[in-house]
């Protein structure tokens, strides 16, 4: 499988070209990162050609609306809270051990800019 | 709530109110909603009965704490399912083999004790993931790098124990560690190596110690908590390269596997690599569109020549002094040049010191990041565009030569066929360990009851035909755990009447891990 998946990387570079031609044109609000989402979340869900959660929120809404969670302005605290402790597709859920409800709060209100 | 057998619900919350008192109310879970975190996100039981569901978890911070656990455990029969960050996906993620069992998360455990650069190694806990480790690194300004696995948000030592595996010369966690400390099932501590005299300045240094070689037994087994474990480093070096070897046809793989057979068991390539087909993993219309006409060979090669793909190939990543990288890589074209019409390709160059931070990512190269030892979740790519529910590995290791490695491929396509799985047209083989290939299948997990079932019913047989043909896995994840294990019958299970023997000695009440491995205490054995 993965033979196949590294022959198909060649023809997502572009998409993930158009992502990031599109932070670049519109860039995050000037206020400091959440620290959980530099720690736990920007592995996935940054801009670059292996972001496995970008990848997957472009196939997902294929341009209709932000791959990057960042540049999202449509995120609710109660839907980043649901994906964070149920997970999506391969996104597995995350533990209190791991991030605990203070943090996760934090981090929804980071997404849904609040 | 699913309790653990033999327990019921009174004596369980007796156990969980003393477990309170262990490790505090915070960090003992057994809400519904906080024991679902320690589901196996890429079950292959989703939405079914024999799901392996804990009965809670409880998460300490310290080996003192770790040990009033097990003591607790058992007062109360208690089973309990060690983890380090749990997210051993693919191969079980955090839940236990048998439902009921309490988790023993311990990701709070996560202190790097040690680091050091001139004898280039370091003592971390269990909580301790490659992401947290390459941070520590890097803050610290330390001049060794570590290795990792694909996916960074693994621990150094659930990876370890698991026989997990990176790309650098250290890739090989477990053969890389050097000594352990293990809460006994007694709750007892003890230390492995040269760790067993105290104040002994060798427990990262020298593993044999002295007497019987003590600390694989905690491997892939139920014997023990590890609660600290030391790892052999990678002192910076100037350069890492790469390079890119292929051969035209089909037939050249016999000379192309026992040259790389002759350099790697030489020590001039030493670093992982995987066997590849640019023209069988192509995406190219054409050339896909022969394979689907099953077109022979020859016509695949000819297509490939044309667009310069070679029937196999595999990436070699060099570390050391650029001049002596030079020198092993034109050794290696010099031995492959019998090959007719073999040809080479020229991977980044990065020399050091450099920010490793600063590495990019490069499309012709997933694991660029990896070959230096930067934890990433790249691999996690090659699901996301699918919209994959998970995956899970079925791994079978077989011996790093052609003539093992084409009759595997026409086994396994054989039984794919036979099982009604799509045309199984390549399988990558990934030589991590010397010597051998592990032939990675990757099996889709769903949300759908029955296709689970049968994939369920279709990684058995494969584990029974591989087993037929003297293959066995490497690693595997709860669900077939026996199954592998099964397959291991030399006179008449000798090896799993041995570890049962140990397994009842060493842990007499049956509490931990109970079916890790296929090996089940007394109490349990042939009942789940």
């Amino acid at each position: 499988m993965r033979c196949n998946g590294l022959a198909a990387i060649a023809s997502i570079v572009a998409l993930l070209g158009n992502v990031a031609a599109s932070a670049q044109q519109s860039p995050a609000a000037p206020r400091a990162v959440d620290p959980t989402f530099e720690q736990w979340c920007s592995h996935c869900h940054r801009s670059g050609i292996y972001m496995a959660g970008t990848l997957g929120l472009l196939r997902k809404y294929n341009g209709s609306k932000p791959a990057l969670l960042e540049e999202r302005d449509d995120l609710s605290v109660a839907a980043v809270k649901a994906v964070v402790r149920h997970g999506s597709n391969s996104m597995p859920p995350f533990r209190k051990t791991e991030i605990s409800d203070a943090q996760l709060d934090a981090l929804a209100r980071y997404l849904a800019k609040q | 709530m699913t309790l653990p057998p033999d327990i019921d619900a009174k004596r369980f919350a007796a156990a969980i109110r003393e477990l309170r008192t262990v490790v505090g109310g915070d960090w003992v879970f057994t809400s519904d909603e906080d024991v679902d975190l320690y589901r196996d996100a890429y079950t292959p039981f989703y939405g079914e009965p024999e799901e392996y569901i804990p009965c809670g978890a409880v998460a300490p911070d310290s080996v003192e704490q770790v040990q009033e656990v097990v003591r607790l455990a058992n007062r109360y029969r208690l089973p309990l399912w060690p983890i380090s960050t749990g997210r051993n996906l693919g191969y079980g993620g955090a839940a236990p083999r048998l439902s009921g069992t309490m988790v023993l998360d311990l990701k709070r455990m996560n202190r790097v004790l040690e680091v050091n650069d001139t004898l280039a190694y370091a003592l971390v806990e269990p909580g301790v993931s490659y992401f947290d480790f390459y941070r520590h690194l890097r803050d610290n300004n330390h001049k060794v790098w570590m290795d990792c696995p694909d996916p960074g948000w693994g621990s150094l030592i659930g990876n370890a124990l698991d026989h997990g595996l990176g790309h650098t010369v250290y890739r090989d966690h477990f053969d890389s560690h050097c000594g352990m400390e293990v809460v006994l099932a007694s709750g007892e501590l003890m230390r492995t190596g040269m760790g067993a005299m105290p104040n002994n300045p060798l427990w990262q240094g020298f593993k044999y110690g002295f007497g019987p070689h003590i600390s694989p037994i905690f491997g892939q087994s139920n014997l023990g908590i590890v609660t600290k474990m030391g790892f052999w480093l990678l002192p910076e070096q100037d350069e890492v390269r790469s390079h890119i070897v292929s051969v035209r046809r089909n037939s050249d793989l016999e000379a192309f596997l026992d040259t790389m057979s002759y350099l790697v068991n030489s020590g001039l390539i030493d670093s992982s690599w995987q066997l590849v087909s640019g023209i069988r993993g192509s995406s190219d219309p054409e050339i896909r569109a022969a394979m689907a006409a099953q077109a022979p060979d020859a016509e695949l090669e000819r297509l490939g020549a044309a667009k310069n793909l070679g029937y196999w190939s595999t990436r070699i990543r060099f570390y050391g002094p650029s001049a002596v990288n030079a020198a092993r890589w034109d050794y290696v074209r010099k031995r492959m040049a019998g090959i007719p019409d073999v040809f080479f390709a020229d991977g980044k160059v990065y020399t050091f010191p450099m920010n490793t931070d600063t590495v990019q990512d490069e499309p012709d190269d997933l694991f660029a990041k990896g070959g230096l030892g930067i934890p990433s979740l790249a691999i996690f790519s090659l699901g996301a565009r699918n919209g994959s529910q998970g995956h899970i590995f079925f791994s079978p290791i077989i011996p790093a030569t052609a003539s093992e490695y084409r009759k595997a491929l026409e086994v396994f396509r054989q039984a794919y066929a036979d099982l009604g799985l799509p045309p199984l047209n390549l399988v990558g083989g990934w030589s991590w360990y010397k010597r051998t290939l592990v032939l990675l299948f990757n099996m889709p997990i769903t949300h759908d009851v029955a296709s689970n079932q049968r994939m369920r019913a279709n990684y058995r047989k494969l584990v029974q035909i591989g087993a037929d043909h003297g293959w066995s896995e490497y690693r595997t994840a709860p669900a077939f755990m026996d199954d592998v294990m099964n397959q291991l019958s030399f006179n008449n299970h000798a090896l799993r009447r041995f570890h049962e023997t140990v397994k009842d000695a060493l842990d007499p009440n049956g509490i931990l891990a109970p079916g890790k491995s296929g090996i089940w205490p007394k109490r349990l054995r042939g009942k789940p």
